[in-house]
């Protein structure tokens, strides 16, 4: 993660926007990340959507880490990575992101309820589009590899094991994180989506 | 040192509470304060309730303290609108055991229907507030207001804003005090509010407030950091950490106690300094004291006074500051034009879909609520007409029904038909302000028909129990309500009963109803479906049978899509409700 932004204190700052549709877990996976992110030492502050906005709306999570993190909220154009879990909210929000930042996004589509109601059209071309303004983006089918590893569910901690090879955190810290936090049977699963998003992101 | 932990504002103000000794706490769910109760509930040795509204929740925290315990109240914003009546008196008979209001705003109505700027009514009641601008200080705050609470024998309130609420950050506690119970002491003069008690107390809080206002100045958390330049920026709350970004190494009076103002410290500090800003979200409210000291300050001229604040919408604010003091704006930002919207939406299977499809047909007024079905307004289901507050709509609803019938001077005496007015609110909103508007319809002959949607929980801010589901905050089975004859008991004798996925038994009970020359209340009842999680087999539909008409699609459904004109089922999506089954003319829509 190469692009930096400096806080009052004179600290660099980094940050990560997971952006996604309200249910899709970002709370969670923010949560892990921000965790990690701890157990590594850093200072971390999060921001996240409760309420109304989670019923099928877009939400956003945000996690900023350094020495002293001030603003909770990602400034317009300074985030290191966007975690998108839905193509539509990954397009959305890229404004967030920083000319060096990362994309990393799933393959998933869901349909806002003007698409389904037939009067706004899907961006059929939202992958390509993410391709064309940032080409080092890495798209995946999130929750394929995740039931292959285990459990659809666990779509999101692919996402996080792809982005972990952009961060100093270990993964013995990651892994102690995802079993303190992730519930008791889905543990394995998040391990092992957690480990193969990892081994893609090596691959590449 | 202690372990540091990631906590949002939420819980960091639970753990405060139980740090402090707290062993009372009572609350009514709002976002963005709910998770407060939730984490301190789950503590050990405590008491914690969900109460059936925020001014039941105010008084049940002072009773406990005047029972010589320390207590909590949390709730949102306009929670405190519900809360007011005791909240101005409260001040008046002060406290035994420290009470802390626990009181989140919510800049820019993430999930909220404005944004009032509730640091005025800790003014206006002359109650000491606390503002934290992070988890560290949520948790820091909340133990100080506890001890101010006692010292100076008042509430206090500890003004939250959804990005602290709602913001993980690093929390070091510190060494948890052991709880006390004060003994109890009867003191009538102090705690009955007859006026010749009041007129005695009045005085009182006046002087405090004098003393508050010293304690304010020589706080330890008022921040004052002396950086470069000939700036100042006055600030607080989660404000003050987008300054630091906006305006990197600028000097800062940060403030922590907001009320009283610390009016000797912002005089010393800023005279030092040739420009001074202000910068808070929502009102000028610090700006109003800054002012009045002659110190010529520069707030809402350039910070948005609508909406929630931000490192970009700060940094835009002055520019010049910006300038001097070497911000840089991120080059960049390419935002994609042209996008569907993605707004929230009733879920696959939610019982309101078809209650509120059946209302928006019987071409009613419907003086909607607060709750999820207040989604039901967005088109296609179109089903709301007005709505303002919690319980509004028994009330708005009568006097919208006795409007349309008043007489306008013209004897002509015409034939009552079929009224056209429907209130509409849910099991938990009933509970918290519906009951006294249903005694307002019976009472005063109303005969609009109330619709309660009975889904068993409190569905918008996560699931959380009330006095219609029998089970209490710690999941102990306790009393039900039985709103059938709770109804029946204030006088109104048409009480009926459907369930929202019988589209043909709403259409037929809301239209008998609707033609009946007296009040009525009909209880849509079915369990919020993601808190059953039971799934019948899914609906799809036959190609054969289906002519593209669309009608399917009017009942707004996320798991009904259509490509072109032709419409399809996501078996994914769908719980099998049947409600689009129903709404289909050639039946066309079969399970399986």
């Amino acid at each position: 993660m190469s692009d930096q932004s400096e806080t009052g204190s004179g600290k660099v700052t980094r940050s990560v926007v997971l952006a996604g549709v309200g249910g899709q877990g970002t709370i969670l996976a923010a949560n892990l990340l921000a965790n990690a992110l701890v157990a590594h030492g850093y200072d971390v502050k999060t921001s996240e959507v409760h309420g109304m906005a989670q019923r099928g709306g877009s939400v956003i999570s945000m996690v900023r880490f350094g020495d002293a993190v001030a603003s909770p909220l990602v400034p317009m154009g300074e985030a290191d990575a966007l975690l998108g879990t839905e193509l539509l909210e990954t397009l959305r929000n890229l404004e967030f992101l920083a000319a060096e930042g990362k994309v990393i996004a799933s393959r998933t589509r869901v349909d806002p309820l003007p698409v389904l109601q037939g009067t706004s059209e899907y961006p059929a071309d939202a992958e390509e589009r993410i391709i064309s303004l940032w080409p080092d983006s890495i798209i995946v089918d999130a929750p394929t590899i995740a039931a292959e590893a285990g459990d659809a569910r666990a779509a999101n901690t692919v996402l996080l094991g792809i982005l972990s090879l952009a961060l100093p955190v270990g993964v013995d810290e990651w892994l102690a994180v995802i079993e303190k936090l992730v519930k008791a049977k889905a543990v394995e699963a998040n391990r092992n989506a957690f480990l193969v998003g990892r081994e893609l992101s090596e691959n590449r | 040192m202690a372990e540091r932990k990631l906590m949002t504002g939420n819980e960091a103000v639970a753990m405060a509470a139980l740090d402090a000794g707290v062993l009372f706490a009572s609350a009514y769910p709002g976002t963005p304060s709910t998770e407060i109760l939730e984490v301190f509930s789950k503590q050990e040795g405590v008491y914690a309730e969900w109460a059936p509204n925020e001014k039941v929740a105010l008084e049940a925290a002072v009773g406990a303290s005047l029972g010589g315990v320390r207590s909590l109240a949390a709730m949102k914003h306009v929670g405190l609108n519900v809360a007011a009546d005791p909240w101005f008196t409260l001040p008046y008979i002060g406290v035994s055991g420290g009470l802390v209001v626990a009181n989140a705003d919510d800049p820019g109505m993430h999930s909220s229907q404005n944004e009032q700027d509730n640091r005025y009514y800790a003014k206006a009641a002359k109650v000491p507030m606390l503002e934290p601008s992070d988890s560290q200080e949520a948790y820091d705050l909340t133990r100080e207001a506890y001890r101010m609470s006692e010292r100076y024998d008042t509430p206090v309130m500890l003004r939250l804003t959804t990005r602290v609420c709602h913001s993980r950050s690093l929390v070091e506690r510190s060494a948890a005090e052991k709880p006390v119970r004060i003994p109890y002491r009867k003191d009538e003069v102090k705690r009955v509010m007859i006026p010749g008690h009041a007129r005695l107390r009045h005085p009182i809080m006046v002087e405090r407030l004098a003393e508050m206002e010293e304690h304010s100045n020589e706080f330890s958390f008022q921040r004052a950091e002396r950086g470069a330049g000939d700036a100042v920026v006055i600030t607080a709350g989660v404000a003050y950490q987008y300054v630091k970004e906006a305006f990197p190494g600028v000097s800062i009076l940060k403030l922590a106690m907001t009320n009283p103002m610390p009016r000797g410290l912002i005089s010393e500090f800023c005279e030092q300094f040739s420009d001074v800003y202000v910068v808070e979200e929502l009102e000028p409210y610090m700006e109003e004291t800054v002012a009045s000291l002659g110190l010529y300050p520069k707030g809402k001229s350039g910070v948005p006074r609508v909406g929630e604040l931000n490192v970009d919408n700060v940094r835009d604010a002055f520019p010049e500051l910006a300038k001097a003091t070497g911000s840089h704006t991120a080059s960049h930002p390419s935002h994609v034009e042209g996008l569907p919207a993605r707004p929230p939406i009733l879920c696959a299977g939610c019982p309101h879909r078809g209650i509120m499809y059946a209302l928006a047909r019987q071409k009613a007024i419907i003086a909607g609520d607060i709750g999820c079905y207040t989604l039901s307004v967005l088109p296609p289901l179109s089903a709301h007409d007005c709505q303002v507050c919690m319980g509004a709509s028994v009330t708005m609803g009568h006097g919208l029904e006795k409007a349309m019938e008043l007489e306008l001077g013209e004897s002509e005496e015409e034939e009552r038909g079929t009224h056209m007015v429907v209130s509409v609110l849910g099991d938990s909103t009933f509970f918290h302000s519906g009951v006294t508007g249903l005694m307002e319809m019976a009472y005063n002959r109303g005969r609009y028909t109330v619709v309660i949607l009975d889904n068993r929980t409190t569905a918008m801010t996560g699931f959380q129990d009330h006095p219609g589901t029998g089970i209490t905050l710690q999941g102990e089975p306790t009393v039900t309500v039985d709103i059938e004859m709770l109804a029946r008991s204030l006088g109104i004798e048409n009480v009926r009963v459907v369930d929202p996925y019988d589209l043909e038994q709403c259409r037929s009970v809301l239209s008998e109803e609707m033609d009946r020359d007296a009040p009525s209340v009909v209880i849509s009842r079915r369990a919020c479906v993601l808190r059953e999680r039971t799934r019948r087999e899914p609906y799809a539909i036959s190609r054969e049978e289906c002519n593209d008409c669309g009608l399917c699609m009017r009942i707004a459904c996320p798991a009904l899509v259509k490509r072109g004109e032709e419409v399809t089922i996501l078996a994914d999506a769908c719980t099998g409700c049947g409600v689009c089954a129903q709404v289909c003319r050639r039946e066309a829509i079969k399970v399986g």
